[in-house]
């Protein structure tokens, strides 16, 4: 069987496997959330500030959430099968229309985060590696160190006194200048301008981390045979570092990287409530205190689906870069 | 005289301070012709490795460097010449083969990329020539199919194939000198012979000088023309190989020649009546996962253990021998159940322990015990070797001071010093370590003790050593031991009776002497023809 093939049967199976854990995840899921005290009619009823006890009822039965749970969940999951994800009522507008719409501006952050991430972690990881105990390597290392130990949301508001108070690089916050009604080219410039400042700082803690892990890569593939190999066949450094060390040494970066992704939606909140930046994690924060579970499931079923998705990209890139690797 | 390729004087390499010795190698002088092969021998430590390492101009600096002499090839010192030269004259004048093919071949290349290199480093030819080379290469060193091993990555092929890669790698431009540095240690016994007469062959075609370092005297006798034995860095004796095997004049030489097994089977004894373990029609296989919602494909099974039978009597030595992959140690786990075997019998005495769970063997998992190979990776660093022997007794309900004075006892049986019992493993040399195993499986006082290549991984004065330390205890407790082993001059020197196992079937079985002299089935005659310096006769030897 080709290898293209194989790949195609491993994907397909490999999706298959992916239906139960979503679906476990889903139910895992519903009963967690409702755990939580008060429901989205105690919100709503809050805030209206005077509701009757009857008025109350009268929205739990229109809402469904007078039902027990197990058939709320059956309600749910039949809905979800059908890719209905339910209606927001804090919204007032179908879970389905809203998630996406906030999912293309996460998708941005987080793409672009991974790039950053991933790249120049690699990059100064190998630099640092190269340049072992020169002044290079140092001032990587402790650059590394430094943004490893720092907390996020600090990042994030030093940023924004730095970047955008007092040099006025960047804008503070969003994601597009609402007042300028950009279109085109300009439109894709101003979002540029906005998706700097969240990028860096959602992606300083995983360039730290990837940073490191490169370079202790490096070294750890410069002690092995093959290397001397490589030597007593008389080829230069350079083809050394390049073509041999490299791709041996960014076979674990890869596999962690891919296993961040996950927790990466979890820093997207944070990120996107500092910055105001309009995507899932700014939502889930939102309609968590709205108590707003259909909109909170939503999210919740769209990032698992995303992380196995990345999952299963992330072993297909690992079989091509690692020969040793077979799917099956 | 012939040409003159290589000649060392005076070399002395440092080590970095804090070694156990000032110099790795010290005021050594040896000399290599085109056309000749010279064996430099040594046990680990003797600097042997390192010699060869710095002539290619491999030390691992800044750590460990040259001192003083000089290292003269073609009117050049290599310890001098700058780094782009020396680069030059790697992998084109002088190349390198080592130990562990499996880690020396980059993993992620195909094995035609990692030959391509050598020519885009060092000549010019166009892509179309190179990949010709490439394969006319690998028929060369007798690879079947060329074209897809060319595009074949490391893992794919055995160990003898990337022996044989590396040395196409090694002699792509045919280079003046070859350093093998312990090439066929990591490989069976067929296929180190395969590959010794390989490396005979191409130095005969192209001319080539070879720097064959070894700790083996079997393989000296096949291929050396001269010798250079080392010990702790300097060089104690060196000769032509008829000189250095048959008339040895230095000690250090005598004692390593002595302590070579030979292939001479031990006496027979007469068989004690008592049957301690049988195994009837014993199998056992791996792989063969279930696949999912029909979609993925079984994987491959591969059968490890097929219809063994087995029979050790009290106080006898079972050698259980074969190549890697046949399925010896799965036996042994099997009998000791490690691993649970899908079907037959395991008798202890009378006692099918296949079938007892976990508590109901409790008891007789004392019965036997086990040795294992590595001596570094089977004992727990940060236990204190008291622990490590009487952990067993205390877990099957000895009281502490008894298993203490027991403990005690076995040190003195096993040869280590009582104070010994307060130590860490990693204080102890290998062959200690291998002392402290043994003590280990003999706390319990088994009846069976399971020896899982006991020796392969110990020098061959420790080696010896070793095996009479195991025959004396053998002999002393009147255990039975099921010894397995790679190598058949080990096995002819401790074993009574002899299987020989090949792809999980024992092909032939009966008793070490007889064997040996008249072996029936034609894996065992291939096994004792490729045994490495068996036409050296030690008979002529005078110690």
């Amino acid at each position: 069987m080709s290898k293209s093939s194989k790949i195609f049967k491993y994907v397909g199976k490999r999706l298959l496997q992916g239906v139960p854990i979503i679906i476990a995840i889903v139910v895992i899921n519903f009963f967690l959330l409702n755990l939580a005290e008060g429901d989205a009619v105690d919100v709503l009823a809050g805030e209206a500030g005077s509701a009757t006890p009857e008025y109350m009822e009268q929205l739990r039965k229109r809402f469904g959430l007078d039902q027990p749970l197990p058939v709320q969940l059956m309600v749910y999951l039949k809905n979800v099968l059908t890719l209905d994800l339910g209606y927001s009522f804090r919204h007032e507008m179908p879970v389905n229309a809203l998630i996406f719409d906030r999912f293309a501006a996460t998708g941005l952050l987080m793409t672009s985060t991974i790039i950053l991430a991933v790249g120049f972690g690699i990059l100064l990881g190998l630099l640092a590696a190269m340049r072992l105990n020169t002044w290079k390597d140092n001032v990587i290392t402790i650059f590394a160190l430094i943004t490893y130990a720092t907390p996020l949301f600090w990042v994030g508001l030093m940023m924004i006194v730095v970047f955008s108070l007092n040099l006025g690089w960047f804008p503070t916050s969003g994601m597009t200048n609402v007042a300028a009604f950009y279109e085109g080219w300009d439109y894709v410039v101003d979002v540029s301008r906005h998706l700097v400042l969240p990028t860096i700082t959602l992606s300083l803690f995983y360039l730290a981390l990837y940073t490191r892990m490169m370079r202790a890569s490096m070294l750890e593939q410069y002690g092995q045979d093959y290397v001397v190999t490589a030597r007593a066949k008389g080829l230069t450094e350079r083809r050394i570092t390049y073509v041999h060390v490299l791709r041996n040494a960014l076979l674990p970066v890869v596999t962690m990287a891919g296993v961040q992704v996950g927790a990466l939606i979890g820093g997207s909140v944070i990120v996107e409530s500092v910055f105001a930046w309009p995507g899932l994690g700014m939502l889930a924060f939102e309609s968590l205190f709205a108590r707003d579970l259909n909109l909170l499931l939503g999210i919740f079923l769209l990032s698992s689906m995303l992380v196995v998705a990345v999952n299963l990209i992330v072993d297909i890139i690992y079989c091509f870069l690692d020969p040793r690797i077979e799917v099956s | 005289m012939t040409q003159k390729l290589l000649s060392i004087n005076d070399l002395s390499i440092l080590l970095p301070v804090g070694a156990d010795r000032h110099y790795a190698v010290q005021d050594i002088g040896l000399e290599l012709h085109a056309g000749e092969t010279v064996c430099v021998v040594g046990e680990s430590g003797s600097g042997k490795s390192l010699t060869a390492r710095a002539v290619m101009g491999l030390l691992p600096a800044p750590h460990v460097r040259v001192d003083k002499g000089e290292i003269v090839f073609g009117g050049e010192d290599i310890t001098k010449v700058g780094y782009e030269r020396l680069r030059g004259l790697r992998g084109s004048e002088i190349s390198m083969i080592f130990q562990e093919p499996m880690t020396a071949l980059n993993p992620v290349m195909t094995i035609g990329d990692q030959i391509d290199e050598i020519f885009r480093y060092h000549v010019s030819m166009s892509a179309k020539e190179r990949v010709e080379k490439a394969l006319s290469l690998l028929v060369d060193v007798n690879l079947p199919d060329p074209a897809k091993i060319i595009d074949a990555y490391p893992h794919e092929l055995s160990g003898g194939q990337r022996q044989r890669s590396m040395i196409a790698m090694a002699l792509a431009l045919g280079p003046k000198i070859l350093i093998a540095d312990e090439p066929t240690t990591a490989l069976d016994v067929t296929t180190q012979a395969q590959i010794l007469q390989l490396i005979k062959d191409m130095q005969k075609r192209l001319d080539t000088g070879v720097l064959f370092i070894t700790h083996d005297f079997g393989v000296v006798a096949d291929i050396a023309d001269r010798v250079v034995v080392m010990q702790d860095g300097k060089i104690v004796e060196t000769g032509t190989a008829k000189q250095v095997l048959q008339t040895p004049k230095h000690p250090y030489t005598k004692s390593l020649i002595a302590a070579i097994p030979r292939l001479k089977p031990r006496k027979a004894r007469s068989r004690a009546a008592e049957v301690v373990l049988t195994t009837e029609g014993v199998c056992k296989s791996f792989g063969g996962g279930i696949s999912f919602f029909g979609l993925g494909r079984a994987n491959r099974e591969v059968k490890a253990v097929q219809n063994v039978q087995i029979e050790l009597r009290r106080g006898e030595t079972l050698g259980v021998v074969g190549e890697s992959g046949s399925g010896k140690s799965t036996l042994a786990r099997c009998v000791i159940r490690l691993i649970d075997s899908d079907e037959g019998k395991i008798k202890l005495g009378d006692v099918d322990i296949t079938k007892l769970s976990r508590n109901e063997l409790r008891p007789h998992r004392k019965r036997v015990q086990m040795v294992f190979q590595d001596p570094f990776a089977s004992l727990n660093p940060r236990i204190r070797v008291g622990e490590i022997i009487s952990q067993g007794p205390i877990l099957q309900g000895v009281d502490q001071e008894d298993a203490s004075k027991r403990t005690y006892e076995l040190l003195d049986i096993v040869g280590l010093d009582r104070r010994s019992f307060d130590r860490f493993p990693h204080e102890f040399s290998g062959g200690q370590r291998q002392r402290i195993g043994i003590a280990r499986a003999l706390s319990l006082k088994p009846d069976i003790l399971v020896a899982d290549e006991p020796v392969s991984a110990l020098d061959v004065s420790i080696q010896a050593q070793i095996l009479e330390l195991l025959d004396d205890i053998r002999a002393q407790m009147d255990l039975s031991m099921l010894f397995i082993t790679h190598d058949l001059r080990v096995a002819a020197q401790v074993c009574d009776y002899v299987a020989v196992m090949q792809s999980g079937k024992i092909v032939e079985m009966g008793p070490t002497a007889e064997l040996f002299a008249k072996p029936k089935d034609v894996y065992t005659q291939s096994l004792l023809a490729a045994v490495p310096g068996k036409d050296w006769h030690f008979s002529e030897l005078k110690i």
